[in-house]
């Protein structure tokens, strides 16, 4: 680098603009190649514009902290859209009603398989104690994920990471394990999906119907919930025992 | 959408606030979320700026995701050294999941509609 150059990069790395600008152009350009893609579920744009910011992070040899400077304002916008979710389950909640008791037991069933089988598989193969409380939360959608895995003793930054795994993971074999268990109806599908992989598998529900993506947003608001409290109180009784 | 963007942010403090207050292990804003809801089902309408701005938000959700997870550059070697136990928790528990949740809720719905026939 000249002089010149350098002394620009030095001002800029301790601006929060560019991480910030870094963070909308990355996730831009990772939905261009998504939408060119017809929108294949491996090439998930969130998963792309991560491997674009560290893969230019590592090279200029700049640090999570500074980048984090500029990108929580992005970050900060987690807890209004958490909020946000109550506008489409009211605008569902007759469906919800309707359905209220299928629904209600399919999603304590869903919820509590996702958090357990997701903690004892990684146990059983030896995984760490802060692994294990970041995996928790691992259905849920990131911003209240990350808000679990807090309260937990987990690592919100991890959880972030695994929640988006399981996301792509549950979008891509949706299809097929629900094809082999031949549930045809959208309505099931959807909210199937939705409890297991969140919002990634919400945005996948829609591409498929109207109804699979409704039923879905209606799975990933409820497990939110439910994952917020039951994950805390197994956590409890795991530690009473 | 100011005024929108107002309501939810209000939300979000009210359900920090009695998180702190109560103690409870529940993220502040899934309690906004919450109260929101319950707020919505009082009132019996949504105001369309808050849905316009709420659709909008979420409509990004997915770049909300991206700040979070650049964080992967910290946790490197934990995940690279833990990765069989992290990938085969994620997909086996995730499969499970799916299978679980779909199956009970046809299980369900089908009884439901046999016991109005």
């Amino acid at each position: 680098m000249s002089p010149r150059i350098a002394d620009v990069w030095v001002y800029l790395s301790a601006s929060p603009l560019l991480g910030l600008t870094m963070t909308l152009v990355a996730y831009q350009a990772g939905y261009w190649i998504y939408r060119r893609a017809g929108f294949n579920p491996l090439l998930n744009p969130v998963l792309l514009a991560i491997i674009m910011l560290v893969t230019a992070l590592t090279l200029t040899g700049t640090s999570y902290a500074t980048y984090f400077d500029g990108a929580q304002f992005v970050h900060f916008l987690l807890g209004p859209a958490t909020v946000a979710l109550a506008v489409p389950l009211y605008l569902q909640f007759d469906k919800l009603k309707k359905l209220a008791l299928p629904l209600a037991v399919a999603l304590l069933a869903g919820s509590l398989t996702a958090i357990v089988s997701a903690v004892g598989i990684a146990w059983l193969l030896g995984a760490g104690e802060g692994t294990l409380l970041s995996l928790a939360p691992k259905s849920v959608t990131t911003p209240i994920a990350m808000g679990i895995a807090e309260k937990l003793g987990g690592i919100p930054s991890l959880t972030a990471v695994l929640v988006m795994l399981t996301g792509v993971s549950g979008s891509v074999m949706a299809k097929y394990i629900l094809d082999g268990l031949r549930i045809a109806d959208h309505g099931v599908r959807g909210f199937a999906v939705g409890i297991a992989a969140h919002g990634i598998g919400t945005a996948r529900a829609f591409h498929v119907s109207e109804q699979a993506g409704a039923f879905a947003g209606l799975g990933m608001g409820l497990n939110g919930l439910v994952t917020a409290i039951l994950a805390p109180l197994l956590l409890l009784l795991w530690r009473t025992f | 959408m100011l005024g929108a963007l107002t309501v939810l942010l209000v939300f979000q403090l009210a359900g920090e606030v009695i998180v702190q207050f109560a103690g409870w292990p529940i993220p502040g804003p899934v309690i906004g979320l919450l109260l929101l809801f319950l707020g919505l089902c009082l009132r019996g309408s949504l105001a369309e700026p808050l849905r316009d701005t709420a659709n909008g938000i979420l409509q990004h959700l997915s770049l909300l995701f991206v700040p979070a997870g650049v964080g992967v550059m910290v946790h490197f070697s934990r995940v690279a050294g833990e990765w069989l136990p992290i990938l085969a928790a994620v997909v086996v528990s995730t499969a499970l999941a799916i299978a679980v949740s779909a199956l009970v809720m046809q299980v369900m719905v089908r009884r439901g509609d046999g016991e109005d026939a």
